[in-house]
């Protein structure tokens, strides 16, 4: 019964996020500081991430193809696909759910501890609007991320490859082998999906969170618990629905 | 001037206030008092608006809470000023912005405006060296100031404190208890402070509402209170033996 009341809350959230706006300024002030914080500033361990486990993925792949039989252009192939449609999206959003994740939900959970936000509704201002809105519009941004994602990964298999003796030439041809756009929409799609998961989970345990600084914490880790599992709920719906 | 009447509040069927009928006035400090869980708090988030009263009318300055509009509600809430018991100071921002927040966000006035508006009021509570420091680097008195410096920025008309000088030192308590006094008699405005601290009763009890288990069991001033005969409020205000001992 709690659940099903909390699914409610959660809509309600998001709805009430989206009405009775703040000045226009404020909005927007806000919203390049919501980009830098959650968008710009993961773009650092992003990269590290990337870069190594699409490196990882190529060794992996170079050990499952070892049969002479076998190009070495599907490793290649086989990396660009993975990084693509599986490791950029979605890993990556897991990780983020511990990261931003986590972030948004002890800044507006210290917020609601400290009487912030009771502070923000007697001033007769839409605390939702002015917290979590601005997060939502910022997290548009976060399909730059993966791209960034999608390219280190694919470069981090390529230097591991040089370096395990796998001529570059084979991989960069691998890598262009049966190129369909479609997969990078669908992984495009997977993402801005997840940018709103990212963005509203979070917020909805940290807005509606009770107790003290202890209970912040436990909020955080409750809100990555959710979140992972919502997106990879709806990683497979997605799946099913645009490529099955 | 604010009236209560008849204000019943219950949480999951129990009962928090019960045939809570009282007056708020305007130009004095009016101060609910009673004992940890005793529905201060409650009843002043529901003269906020924070809590809807279960039954019963707030009226403010003539406007019934009963036939508020959601236009209304918004109007009366923005005639509110509140200090909370932790301050409730925006962590990233420093003295001045957080002073002139809500001139930001609910006004459309000049910069140069607001500027020597939240300035006004910073000097007026004697903070004018901290301007442009964090909270973090405040001490709780000084927090406590901006808070109220904040609150007072949009001239209110209803001024709500809760336990105001909660984790203070009890001189820097009392430079603060005086504080609100003098803006609540300068600004003439209905002044609502929530407290348990006997020195603040003393001190600044204008108007007193003593409560006990949701129920308004006392109504006077700061002079009446140390003389009152009611068995809870001599319980409340000569709670320690040295008092009681004192007092005879």
């Amino acid at each position: 019964m709690n659940f099903l009341q909390d699914i409610g809350k959660y809509f309600l959230m998001i709805k009430t996020s989206f009405v009775k706006s703040c000045k226009r300024e404020i909005i927007y002030k806000q919203v390049f500081k919501e980009i830098n914080d959650l968008v710009l500033d993961s773009i650092q361990i992003v990269s590290i991430l990337s870069f190594f486990i699409g490196g990882v993925v190529s060794i992996q792949m170079a050990l499952s193809l070892e049969n002479p039989l076998l190009s070495k252009t599907l490793i290649g192939y086989a990396t660009r696909e993975s990084v693509i449609l599986e490791f950029a999206p979605t890993f990556i959003s897991i990780i983020m759910a511990g990261k931003v994740g986590s972030y948004i939900t002890s800044s507006i959970g210290t917020m609601r501890v400290t009487e912030q936000i009771d502070a923000l509704e007697v001033m007769g201002i839409n605390s939702l609007n002015y917290l979590v809105f601005p997060k939502i519009i910022a997290m548009l941004f976060y399909p730059f991320v993966i791209t960034i994602s999608m390219f280190l990964g694919i470069i981090g298999g390529l230097l591991a490859m040089t370096l395990t003796g796998v001529p570059s030439e084979a991989y960069i041809q691998g890598i262009q082998m049966d190129f369909d756009s479609y997969h990078v929409t669908y992984a495009y799609i997977k993402t801005l999906v997840f940018s709103f998961v990212l963005a509203t989970v979070p917020s909805f345990h940290g807005y509606y969170m009770k107790g003290g600084a202890l209970d912040v914490g436990k909020a955080s880790t409750k809100s990555f618990y959710w979140t992972s599992i919502i997106i990879i709920i709806l990683n497979y719906i997605i799946t099913q629905l645009l490529l099955a | 001037m604010i009236e209560v009447k008849n204000i019943y509040k219950s949480f999951e069927k129990s009962g928090v206030l019960s045939e809570i009928n009282t007056t708020f006035y305007r130009g004095k400090t009016n101060l609910i008092i009673g004992q940890s869980g005793s529905g201060k708090t409650v009843l002043l988030k529901c003269l906020l608006g924070l809590y809807e009263a279960d039954s019963g009318e707030i009226i403010y300055d003539g406007l019934s809470s009963k036939d508020m509009s959601s236009d209304d509600k918004l109007n009366i809430s923005r005639e509110m000023g509140m200090v909370f018991q932790g301050s409730a100071l925006f962590d990233s921002m420093n003295v001045l912005e957080n002073v002139r927040f809500p001139l930001d966000m609910l006004t459309n006035i000049k910069e140069s405006e607001k500027y020597s508006r939240a300035m006004k009021c910073i000097e007026r509570v004697n903070l004018i060296n901290a301007t442009n420091k964090l909270p973090s680097e405040l001490s709780g008195g000084m927090q406590k100031r901006v808070a109220i410096a904040r609150a007072i920025v949009m001239n209110p008309k209803y001024l709500f404190c809760d336990e105001p000088n909660s984790g203070l030192d009890p001189k820097t308590a009392i430079v603060i208890d005086q504080l609100i006094q003098e803006i609540t008699r300068e600004y003439n405005i209905t002044t609502i402070i929530n407290s348990h601290d006997m020195n603040s009763v003393i001190e600044i009890g204008e108007n007193i509402i003593f409560l006990k288990e949701g129920y308004k069991i006392w109504q006077g001033t700061n002079k009446e209170i140390l003389k009152s005969k009611n068995k809870e409020v001599e319980d409340f205000v000569y709670s320690s033996e040295l008092l009681k001992k004192l007092r005879q």
